[in-house]
C-alpha cells in the first residue's frame, strides 16, 4: 500500500512537470517572451508538489505505527492493563501485533483477538486515508503551480530557491545525526543513572551486568563498575599500538625515502588492501590462526595462556592499524618541504641522518595526529575484540589473560532480546555515551593537529 | 674558517680521515634503518599473505560438497497425493538405504545408517514430488548432500586414527560410507548450495543466499539515501555556503561523524529507529538507513574533494555566458566532478558492505532460513552471516566461514577495482 502511495506521488508530480512545461511552451508559442525556460516551469511544478508531500509521507509513516499502538492500548477493555509494568504492557502489545499479522499461538484471550482485528482495521484505514491525503494534496499543489505559469513568473528563481533549501537540509543532516546520537545516548544513559548511581559506574571495580531472571533467584544483583572494562580496552589498545606504531612508521619511512619507485608502487596498494579488509574478517583470523598460535607458543614455553587473550585481539587490531598509521606518516613526511631535505643532504648528512634528525622531527605533529586517530579507532573497534577477546571483565593488565572492552560489552549486552527497562540493557548506552565522549575528544584534537600541521608549510 | 678547521685536526687526524672514520658507522646506521623499514613492510605483507592463505586453505573445501547417490522407490503407501507436502519421505529414504545394506537391523542401527544422508535430503525429495506428483510409485535416482560428519570424512578432515569414541562417526558408519564410495555412489560436485541456499543449522545445507540478498537490499537503501543527500550537502558546503559559524559547525560535524566508532551508530539506530519509531527489527531497511548515516560523511568528503578539483575557469566561463550559479554547478561542475564522486561513493559503499557492528545491534544477526523478498523482511547481511557462522560449533562451519569471507572479499576487491578503474579512466589534469 505504501509503495503504491509513493508511486502515485511520483506519477502525479511527473504529470505536473509535463503539464506545466506544455503550458509554458504554449505561452511561448503564443508569441510572448517567458522569463524562465519552459523546462523550469515544469520543474517548479514537480518540486512544489513532490517535496512537501514526500516529507509528509515520511512523517506519516513514522508516526502511524506508534499512533495505532497508542489507540489500541488505550482502547483495551478496562482492567486488562491495571497494575502491569511497562514491560508487561509491551508484551501484550507485541502479542496483539503478532495476532494481527496472522500468527496465532494457542488460544489467545478474546479481547486480544478483538484488539488485533481493530489494529488491522486501523492500519488499513490509515493507509487508505494516507493515499487519499497524498492524492488530494499533490493534485492541489500541481493545480496551484499550473495557475502560476505566466510570462512574468520567475520559475527558475523558484526552482533554485527550493533546490538550495534542499541542499541546506542535506548539509544540516550531519548536525541532526550528531544531535540524534547525543540525545538518544543521553536519554537512555539518564534512565540508567536513575537505577545505578553515577559513582558506582565511574569508580566501581566490578562489572557483572547480569540481572536475576526470577524474583527469588539467588544471583548477582548486577554490578556496574566500568573500571575493569575500560582497563581491558586500554590494555588491548596498547598492544595494538605497540605493534602498529613501529611497523607503520618504519614502513612509511622506508616507502617515503628509500624505496625504489617500482617497490613503492607495489607495496602501497598491498598496504591499502590490509586497510580495506572488513574487521569481522580480522576477528575470524584472530580466532582461527593467531589465538591458537599464541596458545601453542605459550604452552611450549610453559606459560598458561587463556583461549581468548588480549594479545591475540590486540595483535590483530595492530595489523589492521598498520596501513592507517603508515599512510598518515607518509602524508606527514611528504608534506615536509623539499628544501629541508636538500639542505640536510647538502650539509653532508646521510639519507638516514636526514630522515631521523630533520624530516622525522618536522613531521612529528602530523604523525601524532595520525596516531591519535588510530587510538580512537582502537578504542572504538568492535568486531575483532567481540570475536577474539573475552566477555568477563577482570581487573588485569596481563596480556595473556582474557579481558573485555567497552565495545564488546555494548554488543553482548544488546544482542538478542532487548527491552529498555532494565539496567542491563541501559548500561550499554552508558558505555556507548562514554565511548562517544572519549573518542569525540580524541578525534577533535587529532583532526585539529593534522589540519594545523598540514597548513604549516603551504 | 679554514684556519679554524685546520687547527682542529692538529690532534693528528685530518678532517677527511675523521669523516672517513665515522662514515662506516654512519653508513651502517643507514643500512639498519633501511633494514628496519624493509622488515616492517615485509611483516605487513607476510601478515596479509598468512591471512589470505589461511582463509583459502580452510575455505576452498567448502566450495565442494559430498553427495550421495541413492535409488529411491517412492512407495505410494508412504507418500500419497492427498497428504502432500506431508508424507514419509524420511522413511522412504531409510528404506532405500536399507536396500543397499540389507543386514542392518534395529532402530539405532538404522538411524545411524540414515544419518549419512543430510537432514535436508527428505525435503529435497519432498520438493521434487510436490513439483511432479507422477513420480509417486516410480523408482528414481537422486543425488543428496551427505551430512556434515561424512562430508568432513570425505574431505579428510576426520582422522580415522583417532579413537572411535572421540570421533563423530563410528567405525561401522565409516565402513558403510566406504562401501558406498566403492560402489561409486559418493561424489563431490561443486557446492552451488553455498550461493543458492539460505542459512541452515546444518552446515551441509547452509548457504549465503539470504545474506547476499540482505546485503544487496541494505546497500541499495544505503546508496539511495547517502548518495543524493551526500552530494547535496557537499555541493552546498563547497559551492554555496558562506564561510560562517554555521557552515564551520557543519563541516566540523561531518569530519567528526566520519570518525565516530561504528558501534555508536548501532546504538543510535537501536534507540531511534527501533525504540522510538518502532521499525522492524532485523530489516535491511533499518540496516541500510544506519549504514547510510555512516557512509554519508565519506561521500561528502570525497565529493567536496572532487568539486574542489574542478578549476575555477570552468565556473567563470559558465557564469560569463549568463548561467545562474546553480546552472553552473549542475550543468558544468558536477558532470566534471562525477568520476571522482563515483569513486568516493563506491569506496564508501565497500566500507558499508564490510561493516558488522551496527548491524548486530539492530538484530541482523538473527537466524533466518529464507532470503528476504523485500527490504522490510527480516534478513542477515554477509558480514553478520560470517559472524554467526564463526560462532557455530560444527566443524563444517569453519570452512564455510572462510568461504563466505572469500565471497565477501571478492565483492570488496571488485568494488575497489571498479573505483580504481574509474579513477584512472576519467582522471584528467587541467
Amino acid at each position: 500500500m505504501t509503495s503504491y502511495t509513493f508511486l502515485l506521488l511520483l506519477a502525479v508530480s511527473i504529470a505536473g512537470y509535463i503539464w506545466n512545461r506544455q503550458a509554458a511552451q504554449a505561452v511561448r508559442n503564443g508569441g510572448e517572451r517567458l522569463h524562465s525556460l519552459s523546462g523550469f516551469h515544469g520543474f517548479y511544478s514537480f518540486l512544489v508538489a513532490f517535496v512537501p508531500v514526500f516529507l509528509l509521507l515520511l512523517v506519516w509513516i513514522v508516526l502511524q505505527g506508534p499512533v495505532v499502538d497508542w489507540m489500541i492500548m488505550s482502547g483495551l477493555p478496562d482492567g486488562s492493563l491495571e497494575g502491569l509494568s511497562t514491560g508487561a504492557r509491551q508484551l501484550i502489545l507485541a502479542e496483539i501485533t503478532t495476532i494481527s499479522n496472522g500468527t496465532v499461538f494457542g488460544t489467545p484471550d478474546p479481547w486480544k483477538v478483538e484488539a488485533a482485528e481493530r489494529m488491522i482495521r486501523l492500519n488499513q484505514s490509515g493507509s487508505v486515508l494516507l493515499l487519499c491525503v497524498v492524492a488530494i494534496l499533490t493534485i492541489l499543489l500541481i493545480v496551484f503551480a499550473r495557475f502560476r505559469v505566466s510570462a512574468e513568473f520567475r520559475a527558475r528563481h523558484g526552482v533554485e530557491r527550493i533546490v538550495s533549501g534542499l541542499m541546506i537540509a542535506c548539509a544540516s543532516l550531519a548536525i541532526f545525526v550528531t544531535v540524534g546520537i547525543v540525545l538518544s545516548l543521553s536519554f537512555e544513559t539518564y534512565r540508567f543513572f536513575e537505577m545505578v548511581s553515577v559513582t558506582e559506574f565511574l569508580f566501581g571495580t566490578n562489572w557483572e551486568p547480569q540481572i536475576p531472571l526470577r524474583e527469588d533467584q539467588v544471583a548477582a544483583e548486577g554490578a556496574f563498575g566500568w573500571l575493569p572494562v575500560i582497563l581491558g580496552t586500554i590494555v588491548i589498545m596498547f598492544i595494538a599500538l605497540a605493534l602498529a606504531i613501529p611497523v607503520g612508521l618504519m614502513s612509511a619511512i622506508y616507502l617515503n625515502e628509500f624505496a625504489p619507485n617500482w617497490f613503492r608502487a607495489g607495496a602501497k596498494p598491498i598496504l591499502e588492501i590490509l586497510a580495506g579488509v572488513p574487521t569481522v574478517v580480522y576477528g575470524f583470523f584472530a580466532i582461527l590462526v593467531v589465538a591458537p598460535a599464541i596458545r601453542q607458543f605459550g604452552q611450549s614455553i610453559g606459560l598458561d595462556v587463556s583461549p581468548n587473550t588480549a594479545l591475540a585481539a590486540g595483535g590483530v587490531m595492530g595489523i589492521m592499524l598498520i596501513p592507517f598509521i603508515s599512510s598518515f606518516a607518509d602524508d606527514a613526511l611528504s608534506a615536509v618541504p623539499q628544501s629541508l631535505r636538500d639542505g640536510a643532504l647538502g650539509l653532508g648528512a646521510t639519507r638516514a641522518e636526514m630522515m631521523t634528525t630533520v624530516l622525522f622531527p618536522a613531521a612529528i605533529p602530523g604523525i601524532v595526529g595520525g596516531v591519535l586517530l588510530a587510538v580512537s579507532r582502537a578504542i572504538g573497534e568492535t568486531m575483532i575484540v567481540v570475536m577474539a577477546a573475552g566477555l568477563i571483565a577482570t581487573m588485569t593488565i596481563n596480556p595473556l589473560d582474557s579481558v573485555t572492552t567497552v565495545t564488546v560489552q555494548i554488543v553482548t549486552l544488546l544482542i538478542g532480546d532487548t527491552s529498555f527497562d532494565n539496567p542491563k540493557t541501559l548500561s550499554a548506552f552508558a558505555l556507548g555515551m562514554m565511548l562517544f565522549i572519549v573518542t569525540l575528544i580524541i578525534n577533535v584534537f587529532a583532526i585539529r593537529i593534522v589540519r594545523k600541521y598540514r597548513e604549516a608549510y603551504d | 674558517m679554514t684556519d679554524a678547521s685546520m687547527s682542529d685536526t692538529s690532534a693528528g687526524l685530518s678532517a677527511t680521515d675523521k669523516v672517513a672514520a665515522g662514515l662506516a658507522k654512519r653508513r651502517r646506521k643507514q643500512t639498519i634503518l633501511q633494514g628496519l623499514g624493509l622488515s616492517a613492510i615485509g611483516f605487513a605483507i607476510l601478515m596479509l599473505f598468512i591471512l589470505v592463505a589461511s582463509l583459502v586453505s580452510t575455505g576452498y573445501k567448502a566450495f565442494t560438497q559430498t553427495h550421495v547417490t541413492v535409488e529411491v522407490y517412492l512407495d505410494p503407501e508412504e507418500i500419497s497425493v492427498e497428504r502432500l507436502p506431508r508424507g514419509g519421505f524420511s522413511d522412504v529414504l531409510a528404506a532405500s538405504m536399507l536396500k543397499i545394506f540389507p543386514d542392518v537391523e534395529g532402530r539405532a542401527q538404522i538411524r545411524s545408517l540414515t544419518s549419512i544422508l543430510s537432514n535436508g535430503a527428505q525435503f529435497q525429495l519432498r520438493d521434487m514430488v510436490v513439483r511432479d506428483n507422477d513420480l509417486i510409485g516410480q523408482t528414481i535416482t537422486i543425488k543428496v548432500p551427505a551430512s556434515d560428519p561424512f562430508d568432513q570424512l570425505k574431505k579428510g578432515l576426520v582422522d580415522r586414527e583417532t579413537p572411535e569414541e572421540l570421533r563423530r562417526v563410528n567405525n561401522q558408519q565409516i565402513a558403510w560410507f566406504d562401501a558406498l564410495a566403492e560402489r561409486g555412489e559418493i561424489s563431490e560436485p561443486l557446492n552451488w548450495g553455498l550461493i543458492t541456499n539460505a542459512d541452515s543449522r546444518f552446515p551441509e545445507l547452509a548457504g549465503l543466499k539470504g545474506a547476499l540478498v540482505g546485503s544487496f537490499w541494505a546497500l541499495l537503501v544505503c546508496f539511495l539515501i547517502a548518495f543524493p543527500i551526500g552530494i547535496g550537502a557537499a555541493i552546498y558546503l563547497e559551492e554555496f555556503a558562506k564561510r560562517n559559524r554555521v557552515s564551520d559547525l557543519i563541516e566540523v560535524n561531518i569530519n567528526n561523524l566520519a570518525a565516530v566508532p561504528s558501534v555508536v551508530f548501532g546504538l543510535l539506530a537501536l534507540a531511534v529507529f527501533l525504540g522510538w519509531f518502532g521499525m522492524q527489527r532485523s530489516a535491511p531497511l533499518v540496516g541500510g538507513l544506519t549504514l547510510s548515516l555512516m557512509t554519508m560523511p565519506t561521500i561528502i568528503i570525497a565529493t567536496r574533494a572532487a568539486l574542489k578539483a574542478v578549476p575555477p575557469s570552468i565556473r567563470e566561463a559558465a557564469l560569463g555566458v549568463g548561467a545562474s550559479r546553480q546552472q553552473v554547478v549542475f550543468h558544468h561542475v558536477l558532470p566534471l566532478a562525477m568520476p571522482g564522486i563515483l569513486t568516493g561513493t563506491i569506496i564508501g559503499l565497500a566500507q558499508a558492505l564490510g561493516e558488522t557492528a551496527p548491524l548486530l545491534l539492530i538484530g541482523m544477526n538473527a537466524f533466518i532460513t529464507s532470503a528476504p523478498e523485500w527490504p522490510t523482511d527480516a534478513a542477515t547481511a554477509l558480514p553478520t552471516q560470517i559472524f554467526i557462522w564463526a560462532d557455530s560449533p560444527e566443524r563444517g562451519f569453519v570452512s564455510r566461514t572462510s568461504a563466505a569471507i572469500l565471497v565477501l572479499l571478492v565483492f570488496l576487491v571488485t568494488m575497489n577495482g571498479v573505483a580504481i578503474y574509474l579513477r584512472n579512466k576519467f582522471e584528467r589534469r587541467w
